[in-house]
């Protein structure tokens, strides 16, 4: 399989997870929105590194990747249930106290 | 609920023809490794499909489960086995956990999904992914990006050996590997920290002001 069936997949898991994130609203669909951003994101890297003249470069950016993403889910993770214990609710529409 | 159940019916239907069409040209196009391409693509693509779709929380979490194992998939048919392992055993094995662990803890919600919002974003999203992706197809120069580099040493022990040496090497990725040691360490000691319940939230409210006698 060439390099645009790749790119394709990436695409097309990218655009889901924007619509992940714009159509419901949850705050944990939009962590599985991003976390499905990434992972088109690296999918991309890794195609790229296959097909192009890199040695491995893809491949470390894809890994650091990773990294971040375990570490941005920790962090959002912590960061919901926090917001659930004030405001009882995780829309992220409900959570509005400098509105008021 | 008779709808609903009609609903899914149709839409697992769909994804499951959707499914078997696009091995069937995996196969025709390209022989075993089209089916085996598309068997990865289909179950990334249509892990996410239901990821969107359904109504509770939890079905949507293993759904992205099969979007991340067919990811791992797609990253062995690129030569890349370190990542592929890597793929299933931080997001499979943690991220996965850890959605489904916040799942537990915050109530359900099966209001929530608007199949007209869905709709509309698909629309708009897709349109827009479609309209760049022909672009990017119109003008990028696949002649140089096409064919994978067939002449460069393959060594027989795959990728992890090269990953480890380049994490180590002084020459190479060893200043980004500890800045991402001090950043995960950061992070997890901060998600720590402010998941953690005060300890004043957890006991019961006590009258601190004083009667007057």
């Amino acid at each position: 399989m060439g390099l645009g069936a790749y790119v394709a997949v990436s695409a097309a898991l990218f655009a889901l997870g924007l619509i992940a994130i714009l159509a419901r609203r949850n705050v944990i669909y939009i962590l599985m929105g991003i976390e499905m951003i990434l992972n088109a994101a690296n999918l991309n890297f890794v195609a790229f590194n296959r097909f192009g003249s890199m040695q491995l470069d893809g491949q470390m950016f894809a890994i650091f990747t990773i990294i971040l993403a375990a570490a941005e889910a920790a962090v959002a993770l912590a960061i919901v249930l926090n917001v659930f214990y004030l405001f009882d609710s995780i829309k992220p529409s409900e959570a509005d106290l400098l509105r008021e | 609920m008779k709808k609903e159940a009609a609903l899914q019916r149709i839409f697992y239907g769909a994804l499951g023809v959707l499914a078997l069409a696009g091995l069937g040209v995996g196969l025709a196009v390209a022989g075993a490794q089209g089916l085996a391409f598309a068997l990865f693509a289909a179950m990334t693509l249509g892990g996410g499909v239901m990821c969107v779709w359904e109504r509770s929380i939890v079905r949507s979490a293993f759904a992205l489960m099969a979007t991340f194992t067919g990811i791992a998939g797609l990253f062995l048919l690129l030569e890349a086995d370190f990542l592929a392992m890597a793929q299933i055993l931080i997001y499979v094995g943690g991220i996965l956990a850890l959605l489904l662990f916040a799942v537990m803890l915050t109530p359900p919600d099966l209001g929530e999904r608007r199949l007209g919002r869905i709709l509309a974003t698909t629309v708009l999203v897709g349109g827009a992914t479609v309209f760049l992706g022909l672009e990017v197809a119109r003008t990028a120069n696949w002649f140089v990006l096409g064919a994978p580099l067939d002449g460069r040493a393959q060594d027989e022990f795959g990728s992890a050996e090269r990953i480890g040496v380049g994490f180590l090497a002084l020459d190479q990725y060893v200043v980004a590997f500890e800045l991402a040691a001090v950043v995960l360490t950061v992070a997890l000691v901060a998600a720590v920290y402010i998941a953690r319940r005060k300890k004043s939230d957890l006991e019961p409210e006590v009258d601190t002001q004083q009667e007057p006698a």
